[in-house]
Parts: C-alpha cells; sequence; structure tokens
C-alpha cells in the first residue's frame, strides 16, 4: 500500500484495500457505502491480522506459559500501546479494552459515577447525545438522584456555547458531550468546552465514537479526564471499544465488571483488584479483536489522519452542494466548515425508510432512522431522517450516484 | 529452554542466599504476581547514610521470580536507597542474563516492584514502578 500523505488521498489505491468494496450488492449493480458512520468497512490488513492470529497465535493471553499464550500476549498488548500511541495518551496503562464505546462509557457511569456522585450533583450532556451517552446517565441519576442539564443545540445545528456557560454555574461535577455528532455531524470544540468544564471543577467525558475514526485526537492536547470510542467504526472490527482516562481517576475507581484476570488475589470472601488497565477487564478479552484494532490503527496511521480529514472535508462540501440542489431535499445540521462527513437529510413526502429502501435497489446504502438520537430528532420536530456518511474509501462519483437515485425516489413517488 | 534455566536460576531457586525475615526493619512491602498467584515480601534495614545494610526476601513463587529476587537483593546490599529508585527492568534482566516475553517478564519483575514501592514508601505497588 502506498499512500500519499499530502492533502489528497489516492482514493482508488484505498479501496483496493477494502475487499467487501469490490462486491457488488447484486449482479450488476455496485455498492455504493455510504453508512460508515453506522459502521466503516475493514481493509485486507485488519482482516488478515485476526486470520493470522487465529491460524497461528491463538491462545489465551496473560497466564499461559507457552509460545502461543507469549505471542498472543504479545500481539493484544502490543495493539494496547498503539491505540495509546495513536490517541497521545502517555501510558498504555491508560487505555482500557472494553466491549464498545457504549461499555466504556457505562463504565465510567457505573465506577467513577457510582463512587464520586452525590444526590443533587448536576452532570451536564448535550442535546445532540447518541443514546449512549445519554441512557446511562440517566440510570445512574435514578440511583442517585442526581440532576441533568443538557447543553442546547441551535437552529444551525451548533453547541450553544453561551447557554453552556450558564450551566456551568451550577457548578457540574461532569461534563459529557460527543466530540462528533452522528446526526448532524457537527465536530464539537472540545477543547474549549473541557477547558471550560476544567474551569468550573467539573472532569470531562469526550464520546468520540465519531471523532476518533475520523481526524486526529489527541487526548494530551484536549486534556480530556475521559476518552470513549469503538473499533469497528475506525476500521477495525465489532467487540472492541476502548475507554481512555486520566490515571489518577482511574487508579482511584473501584472495579466495573468482577471475574478473572482483573484480580490481585481472591480468597473465598474478599478480593484485591488487580492494576490498571486489568482491574476492568474481566474476564477472556477479546483478543482477536483487540490484534485487528492495532492492525487498523497501523491502517490509518499509514494513511495519515490529517490526509483522511482533508478528503472528507472535500467530499462533504461536494455532497451539500448536491444534496441541497435538489428540489425538495433539506439537509439537516450546520454548514460543512462546522461538521464532518456527515450529511443528514429529509425528502419532502418520502419517508426516510423509503427513501432508504428504494436507493439499496441501486446499490447505495444508506442509514435511515432516528440514529439512535432521538432527543435530537423531537426538538427539531422529526421523525427520522436520511443519513449519507463518508470516509476515506469514498469517492466524488459516490456522491453523484446518492444524488442520481434520489432522483429516482422523487420520479416512484411523484414528488 | 537451557538458556530460560541457565544454571544460575535453578541454583538460586534451589539455595537462595537471601532468604529471611528482619524483625525489626526499616522496610517492608510485599505483592502478588495476579497471573500466576506468586508472592514476594522484601524486608530492608537501612543506616544513616541511608544505605542498605541488610536485605532479605521471603515468599513463593517460579525459578524466574524467586532467583530474580534472590540476585536482586544481593545486588542492593551497601547500596543508597536513592540508587535502588532508579533500578529499572534492564538491571534486573541483566541479572538473570535471559530474555523474557510478556507473561515471564511479570515473574521477573515482581521483586523489583515489592522493592521499589517499599523504597518509595507507596502504599500499592504499581506496573510503573518497573516500566
Amino acid at each position: 500500500m502506498a499512500i500519499l500523505h499530502n492533502a489528497s488521498l489516492n482514493v482508488s489505491q484505498i479501496r483496493a484495500d477494502f475487499p467487501i468494496l469490490a462486491r457488488q450488492v447484486r449482479p450488476g449493480v455496485p455498492l455504493t457505502y455510504l453508512d460508515s458512520t453506522a459502521t466503516s468497512q475493514k481493509p485486507l490488513a485488519v482482516i488478515q491480522a485476526m486470520d493470522s492470529f487465529y491460524r497461528q497465535s491463538n491462545a489465551n493471553i496473560h497466564r499461559g506459559i507457552h509460545t502461543l499464550a507469549e505471542e498472543s500476549t504479545a500481539a493484544y498488548e502490543g495493539a494496547r500501546q498503539k491505540v495509546a500511541k495513536f490517541i497521545g495518551a502517555p501510558s498504555a496503562r491508560q487505555v482500557i479494552f472494553t466491549r464498545n464505546t457504549t461499555e466504556s462509557i457505562n463504565l465510567v457511569a457505573y465506577s467513577w459515577g457510582r463512587t464520586n456522585l452525590q444526590p443533587g450533583d448536576v452532570i451536564i450532556l448535550t442535546e445532540m447525545e447518541h443514546h449512549s451517552n445519554l441512557v446511562p446517565w440517566h440510570m445512574l441519576a435514578a440511583e442517585k438522584n442526581l440532576r441533568l442539564e443538557f447543553i442546547p443545540v441551535t437552529p444551525e445545528g451548533l453547541l450553544d456555547m453561551t447557554a453552556y456557560a450558564e450551566l456551568l454555574k451550577l457548578e457540574p461535577k461532569l461534563v459529557a458531550f460527543t466530540h462528533m455528532s452522528n446526526v448532524l455531524g457537527t465536530i464539537n470544540p472540545a477543547q474549549e468546552i473541557i477547558r471550560l468544564a476544567h474551569q468550573a471543577g467539573a472532569i470531562t467525558l469526550v464520546d468520540g465514537a465519531q471523532s476518533v475514526p475520523h481526524f486526529p485526537v489527541d487526548v494530551t492536547d484536549l486534556e480530556a479526564d475521559f476518552l470513549a470510542f469503538s473499533a469497528h467504526k475506525m476500521c477495525g472490527p465489532t467487540g472492541v471499544g476502548v475507554l481512555y482516562g486520566r490515571k489518577e481517576l482511574l487508579e482511584a475507581m473501584p472495579p466495573f465488571l468482577g471475574g478473572g484476570d482483573m484480580i490481585k488475589r481472591v480468597s473465598l470472601r474478599s478480593f484485591a483488584a488487580n492494576e490498571i488497565p486489568y482491574k476492568f477487564e474481566a474476564g477472556t478479552s477479546a483478543i482477536a479483536e483487540g490484534i485487528g484494532l492495532g492492525a487498523a490503527v497501523d491502517y490509518l496511521e499509514q494513511v495519515g489522519m490529517d490526509a483522511i480529514a482533508a478528503h472528507e472535508a472535500e467530499i462533504i462540501v461536494y455532497a451539500l452542494e448536491r444534496l441541497e440542489e435538489i428540489p425538495g431535499v433539506s439537509v439537516f445540521g450546520p454548514p460543512a466548515e462546522y461538521k464532518g462527513g456527515v450529511a443528514s437529510f429529509m425528502l419532502s413526502g418520502v419517508h426516510p425508510h423509503d427513501i432508504s429502501q428504494i436507493l439499496d435497489t441501486y446499490g447505495v446504502a444508506i442509514r435511515a432512522g432516528h440514529h439512535c438520537a432521538m432527543p435530537l430528532h423531537e426538538k427539531f420536530g422529526l421523525p427520522a431522517t436520511a443519513r449519507a456518511s463518508f470516509y476515506l474509501y469514498n469517492e466524488m462519483e459516490e456522491v453523484d450516484r446518492l444524488v442520481n437515485a434520489i432522483y429516482k425516489v422523487k420520479e416512484m413517488f411523484g414528488s | 529452554m537451557d538458556d530460560l534455566y541457565r544454571e544460575i536460576i535453578i541454583d538460586r531457586y534451589k539455595n537462595p542466599l537471601h532468604r529471611g525475615e528482619l524483625d525489626p526493619h526499616d522496610i517492608t512491602f510485599e505483592d502478588d504476581n495476579p497471573l500466576c498467584g506468586d508472592h514476594i515480601r522484601i524486608d530492608l534495614r537501612v543506616g544513616p547514610d541511608n544505605r542498605v545494610t541488610e536485605a532479605v526476601f521471603q515468599g513463593h513463587g517460579c525459578a524466574i521470580s524467586l532467583a530474580s529476587a534472590d540476585l536482586l537483593i544481593e545486588s542492593i546490599i551497601g547500596k543508597p536507597l536513592e540508587e535502588i529508585k532508579q533500578l529499572g527492568r534492564e538491571d534486573v534482566l541483566e541479572m538473570l542474563g535471559i530474555e523474557l516475553g510478556p507473561v515471564r517478564l511479570k515473574c521477573a519483575l515482581l521483586s523489583l516492584k515489592v522493592l521499589k514501592a517499599g523504597v518509595y514508601g507507596l502504599g500499592e505497588a504499581s506496573d510503573d514502578l518497573v516500566e
């Protein structure tokens, strides 16, 4: 794989790294995959890393004293090191492998939240959160009698930073927010949100599910206290996610799940917890998937996160331009300069489910629904939206295919 | 295999020179390797010039963890505490004269972790001490 590190990606070369992109949805209909916000496709390097793990090295990690166990431990812990470097974490010990972003956030809610929050304490979230950064806090708020407040979303689809400054006067204990909205595409000013939160004495959790795959994210630059993200949205496999945490916080937190590997010693009636990160990794991990995540990080670094971000910035400008020229289409969210490669839209008189179904006949895969952000849709009075999202392997030509297919939908519905 | 179980490792495992307990002591610390249940305790006596005058270890574990404890203890007698704080994984591996994978490295480094946690006066040992 020879990839240019400057502004523009060699997309056709990148596409050749992803076997699935060569398939036809049905005979004669090529795949136009515009649903990477839900999950990305996987390059051959990731598939092969997992395949060769199972063919060559499969053994349980950490305890075994034989060649296979040594190899699998080294590969799994090597993946942890790669992830740490990728997000600018000071130490690999601050990288906890979970199942996904959702589990990472639940871990913080259960472990940090239950220990550190008292009745009446305030948590600030935003109106554009994915359910994964809402429901864990609803559950904790109900249990501990906490107060949840929300940074409003402006009509343009940006966070209302003036309202945020007001909310901070409530002296929140935690500010948890999405780095990039999976619906609006809005990239939130994370550094500023964190700086203000710290000034107000709050700690911060960044939902990086949509940011880490798409542009450079450095926890040290951001001064983030927690960062959660998933492998499967960044060219890696399903079943593994990451929680990064500031060391002092992680060390002071009680374990989340109990079982093997998370203990230092156990007696019949008690246990002592292991060190971080193992304290939070009970039971046999998703070993092959962790190794697959390491391969995904290698792949993304080889391509270059700056180049990926620049490519998506280019494609979203074109996509918004083309979508907005279709009569009856309204695009949801801020102008291209404030967002990543996500275009959610409505077509007047046609339900998004029908749009998606008809687009599929032309091989165009988009998502339709509330995208796990029901409160945001409610705020804008929309039951559902259609969403096209872009990643490093998408071409300008695929935008054209999307737009042509939307014209077919209009024809069919006479709209 | 022959490399891993060099004569000195088998010898120190079977006939350790620095096993025991110091009562009273100036510094004591103990910890486990959660991967295999190895346990090591180290007791030190420290002179007025902050040098270690006497040192011993006790515990149970594999040949690699106990031999490295015995060699480590031997190497610190007479040394200033400040110098002990600077010891790292390379020092232990050099004493053992072997290379180790990630699993057995934990065995070899348990005694150093215990020693440094004690010398630093920490409440808990951490893998940071031997990184």
